[in-house]
Order: structure tokens, then sequence, then C-alpha cells
């Protein structure tokens, strides 16, 4: 049964697509790189960033290690509290990856949700939900984001700023991107719901949440897959551009965004890796969450074949 | 004289086609209805076959969504072996619901692609619990694949590994895994080929036989009609023109439409017939014409047939909505282009 289900995965068109793809393959490639660094950044890192003890304030804004003045302690050099880059980049991949997955989560679920609602049930309830939807979208995410963080924040006593920023992080950039998955699956949802297998099913007294869960939502997860895989480079900007413009990540817990504004105080003072570092990090994610995505769309569209 | 199974009179129903209250007030339009179905009676006894013929857009497919609750008619009565099912919904009331069946057009449709077969044709038995234990509900999935002409094996496939008459093979016994008495057909061959067509239909008499099952079968296909069915009923925007035994529909059509139907089937055996070629297209179904709705392409239409509506009346063993024939001119035409 399961090989039967592997060789037939194997034999299928996508597959076949994926292995005479090599843009598909190397982004996938430099994806498990960059997630296994992430998973493992406790095992790979040299210091844990976050815990003061283990920095030693001497070694502050210490260039790479192949530079002239270099620390071999310190590969890709410190910040000006002494903090290893390398290690600093391992655990704000963490955590930008973190929120981006979270987020994705959150935005899919919340977008799959109410497009299946408002396309199933129709009226004045796919009303509300759409427009809604279409008062979001007027707005730039950005902006959206700012906005769901800034009232997060006036809400949470400022001693827990800190701890729940990741939470709002992921609430801020969730809550922006639902809205193209609401659209798309509404859509779909639409088309489906007037297929005679739905009319087969509520003649045998299927339940309105029956057919909704168990008929139309498979049937509408193809595209959803693709917004998915683009909207996780999305969310990882749109967590990097809040971190860079000082809403987001705390100095003390860095994501890449956060490495990325410290790094950009000190560039004039000739510090030049710590914003170049992780950020080219960051530019290689997004490039490659992109163009796995952009594969997946061509490789999903039976029309491009 | 036995009660007949299902009794359907007055059927009504309209669909509301009108712009958005906001926008009839800027333009000034009036409200727009179209008449699906405009009052439709009809009855079929216990173990007989009742064919609905007409032309696409006559509402022959809506009478069928009406029975199977998956609309509500706007009037009139639809009574199944005295239990009254206007105003229920689709699947209410269970044990009445469990009793009716329905096989759709489209093969392709109907089975959802993401099922394998065995769990498509198990829904209704799960759903209205009448095989409440798995593993006996897997026992007759597979003997109700066999029973259709597939194989037990067939049922951890899914639909797309299927051809089309094959897939209505498995939308057969979907239908009849409730062991229901009644079964509506919506034009269930008109996606088939010729051949596969013959394979379908041999199957449902086959299984009338067995199960004394009692079909309510929709088509425009008048061969197939002659095949099954015990009556005939002809439909004409929403309305019922005709409805007679099936052998005196092909025998001695009464309606001036019946006959343009019958010659419009391309048959040697009716080669020798008159052309009688009524001029016209089908009209709007949203303004259909005054008094009977077939007066502009009636060759036989007087003044009469232009304002004021035909009932349907008895005529014969059969029933016929046409002035024409119920004043005794139809024949007296007929002669006379014999002539």
């Amino acid at each position: 049964m399961t090989t039967s289900t592997l060789s037939r995965l194997y034999d299928s068109d996508i597959a076949w697509n994926f292995r005479h793809s090599w843009m598909a393959r190397i982004s996938t490639v430099t994806l498990l790189l960059l997630f296994a660094a992430a998973l493992f950044a406790p095992l790979l890192a040299t210091q844990n960033p976050y815990d003061i003890s283990q920095l030693f304030l001497l070694d502050s804004e210490l260039p790479p290690s192949w530079v002239e003045g270099g620390d071999p302690r310190y590969l890709l050099g410190t910040d000006q509290q002494a903090r290893d880059l390398y290690s600093s980049i391992l655990y704000g991949l963490r955590l930008s990856l973190i929120v981006g997955f979270a987020s994705v989560v959150l935005a899919a679920g919340l977008g799959i949700s109410l497009g299946l609602i408002g396309g199933f049930v129709g009226g004045m309830v796919d009303g509300a939900i759409m427009r809604v939807a279409d008062i979001l979208l007027s707005f730039p995410a950005i902006l959206v984001a700012l906005l769901v963080n800034g009232v997060a924040r006036g809400i949470l006593p400022p001693d827990q700023h800190a701890d729940a920023a990741i939470w709002v992080m992921i609430l801020a950039i969730g809550l922006t991107n639902w809205v193209q998955y609401a659209r798309t699956v509404r859509g779909s949802t639409m088309v489906e719901r007037r297929k005679e297998y739905v009319q087969a099913a509520r003649i045998n007294g299927v339940s309105g949440m029956g057919i909704m869960m168990h008929h139309i939502l498979p049937n509408v997860l193809g595209p959803v897959l693709v917004i998915a895989t683009i909207n996780l480079g999305m969310a990882v900007l749109t967590e990097a551009t809040l971190s860079f413009l000082g809403v987001g990540m705390p100095a003390t817990q860095p994501s890449l965004g956060t490495l990325i504004r410290i790094g950009n105080e000190y560039l004039f003072s000739g510090v030049w890796w710590v914003v170049i570092f992780p950020s080219v990090v960051l530019v290689i994610l997004v490039l490659a969450v992109n163009l796995l995505g952009d594969w997946l769309r061509d490789a999903l569209n039976p029309k491009l074949r | 004289m036995s009660t007949p199974l299902l009794n359907v009179t007055g059927l009504k129903k309209s669909f509301d086609l009108s712009q958005p209250f906001l926008n009839r007030l800027f333009s000034g339009d009036e409200r727009k209805f179209v008449h699906a179905v405009d009052g439709v009676d009809f009855s079929i006894e216990r173990g007989t076959t009742l064919s609905l013929v007409g032309e696409s857009g006559c509402g022959k497919s809506t009478v069928a969504k009406l029975l199977m609750g998956l609309t509500h008619p706007s009037d009139g009565n639809m009574r199944f072996d005295g239990n009254e099912l206007a105003g229920m919904s689709a699947g209410d009331p269970p044990d009445v619901r469990r009793r009716m069946q329905m096989i759709f057009q489209d093969p392709f449709a109907s089975l959802n692609p993401r099922w394998r077969v065995a769990r498509i044709i198990a829904e209704p038995m799960k759903s209205f619990g009448t095989h409440p234990d798995p593993s006996e509900r897997r026992k007759e999935v597979d003997r109700l694949l066999e029973f259709v002409g597939l194989s037990a094996a067939d049922g951890e496939k899914f639909p797309h590994e299927f051809s089309g008459g094959q897939r209505q093979r498995i939308s057969i016994a979907r239908a009849i895994s409730t062991k229901p008495e009644f079964l509506v057909c919506d034009e269930p061959t008109s996606a088939l080929d010729v051949s596969v067509q013959a394979q379908i239909l041999n199957l449902m008499r086959e299984l009338q036989r067995e199960l004394g099952l009692t079909y309510l079968f929709i088509t425009h296909d008048l061969a197939v009609v002659n095949y099954i069915s015990d009556y005939i009923g002809v439909m004409y925007l929403g309305r019922l023109v005709e409805l007679a035994p099936a052998e005196q529909i092909f025998a001695a059509p009464q309606h001036p439409y019946t006959r343009l139907l019958l010659e419009t089937v391309p048959d040697i055996t009716m080669a020798h017939r008159d052309m009688e070629r009524p001029a016209g297209e089908v009209p709007n179904p949203i303004t259909p014409p005054m008094g009977c709705h077939f007066n502009p392409r009636c060759p036989l239409a007087t003044d009469r047939c232009r304002t004021e509506k035909p009932e349907f009346l008895p005529y014969g063993s059969s029933r016929v909505r046409c002035h024409a024939v119920q004043e005794g001119r139809a024949d007296q035409a007929v002669l006379r282009e014999d002539l």
C-alpha cells in the first residue's frame, strides 16, 4: 500500500517535473540546508547569543576571522555587544522561520475557513467576509501589520513586550495575509459546490458541515499550496521589515531583520559585516522560497505544460 | 386500483432573475421571473417507468431537483408513498429520503475525484445509517460493485481510473446502496457513447426487474425513451403537454409538439411521414407566449390558442394540453395534409 503510493508519487508529473528542473532542485537543497541550520542552531552555534554571561565585551566589533584583526573564534566577526555574528545569524534565522511558518499557518487556516464558509454559504455571510477582505487589501500589508502590532503593544503591559514580541509578530503577519487564501478558496468553493457530487451528498443527507469538510475542502486545497509557499517568503520579509523598523523582535532576541537594523546603525563607522551577512542569508532564504513557489505554480498549472 | 408510489400535483417552480432592488429602482425594470416548472401533474405506479422528455430548458431537470429536495417548489404537492415532500430539504426526513435516490447526468462530476470508489458507494449507507458497522458496510460495497458489473477490487481505485460507462455503474451502485424503491435518473446516458448507453440501459432494466424499482427517467433522447418507458410525459416550457402510455405516444401522438419531436427522430421506419415542420425557435422562457406556449410554432394555432391557456385534460387513454386536440381539429389537419 505505502510502496504503491510512493511509486505513484515518484511517477507523477510533478515528481518528473522536479527531477528535470535544476532551479527547483537547487532551491530545495538550499532551503533544506537553511531549515537544518535553523533547527540545529543550538548544536551548530559557538555561543548562545541570548546568554549575556557568555559575551565578552572586549571582543566587540571584531571583523570576520579572515580579515586582518579577526579572531578565529568568531567566524563572521562580532557586533558591538560582542555577540558572535555566526551564532546570532543561526538563532535569528530560526526566529525568522518560526515567525514565517507560524504566520503562514495562521493566515492559511483563517483564509481557508473564511473562504470555504463564504463560498459555500453565500449571501450576507459571504458579503461580510469579502468586504472585510477588500478593506484589508486596500491597505499596504506592512501598514496593517504595523497597526496590529501597535494595538497589541498598547494592550500588553510594557514588561511583557519582549516575551510577547514573537506572538505579536505572528498575529500581525497572519492577520494581514489571509485575504489571498480566502479569495482563492472562495472562488474554487463556488465552482465545486455546484458540482453533482455535492448534490449527491446533499440527497444522501450529509450535513453542510460534512460537505464542506469532506467533499469540498480536499478539492480546493491545490492552489493553496502554491500560495502558502510564496507567502512564506513574503512573511519572512514582512517580519524582517517590521524588525528593521524597530517594532519587531527586540535587540535581546534578534531575528535577521533586527540584526540588519543593528548593523545598519554601525555601517558608517566601517563595521560592514554586521549588516552584510544577515542580509545575504535573508536574500538567499527568500529567493529560494520564491523560486520554489514559482516552480510549483508552473508545475501545477496544466495550461503551461 | 393501487395507489401510485409518487403523486405530483400542480408543481411549480419559478426563479427570481430580477436585478438587485437598488439597480431596479434606478433602471425602472420590473421584477423578472422564469417559470421553470409551471404546474406539472403526474403520478407513477410502483414498478413502472415514467419518462419526461423535452428540449433543453423545458424544466425537466428542475422537476428532478424538486423531487429530491435540492430546490424548493414555489407551489404544488409531491407525495411519495403518502409522505408530503414539498418544503422538505434534501435528505429530510431520512427514513423517506433513503427510499429515493438519484443518478446524475455527468459521470465525471457526480463522483468526488478525491474519494476512493468504496468510500463513494458507502456514503449513503453511512449517512442514512443503514449499515452502521464499517466491515459490514465494506462487504455490502463489494457486493454492490459486483452487482453492477465491476469487481470488488475496484473499490480501492479513484474515479479517474474508470471510463464514463464504468463511472455511471459506480453512480448506480451508490444510488441502490440504501435499497431505494424510487430512482430519479437525470439523463443518465446522455454523456455516454451509444454502445455504452445500451449497456447502462440494460443494467437499469435488469435492476428494475430484480429490485422492483420505480423510475422517473429524464431525457431528450426519444430512442432511449422508447426502450425503457411505460409512460411518457412530454414537457414544453415548464408545462406537461402530453402524458400517455409509451406505445401510444409513438403510435398515435396527439399534441402538435409531440408530433414535432417524433418527426425529428432520425428513424428509417418513419421515413414515409410528412415533414410537417413548424417554424420558429423555442421562445424565451422569461417571456413565454400568451395562451398556449407552443402557439408561435404550431401549425394548428388559432386565436383561441394565442389567448387562452389550454387545460391538461384526458383524451382517450392519455392526457393532452391542446385546444386543437380537444376541439377535434388535430386529426382533420393531419388528414388534410395526407390527401
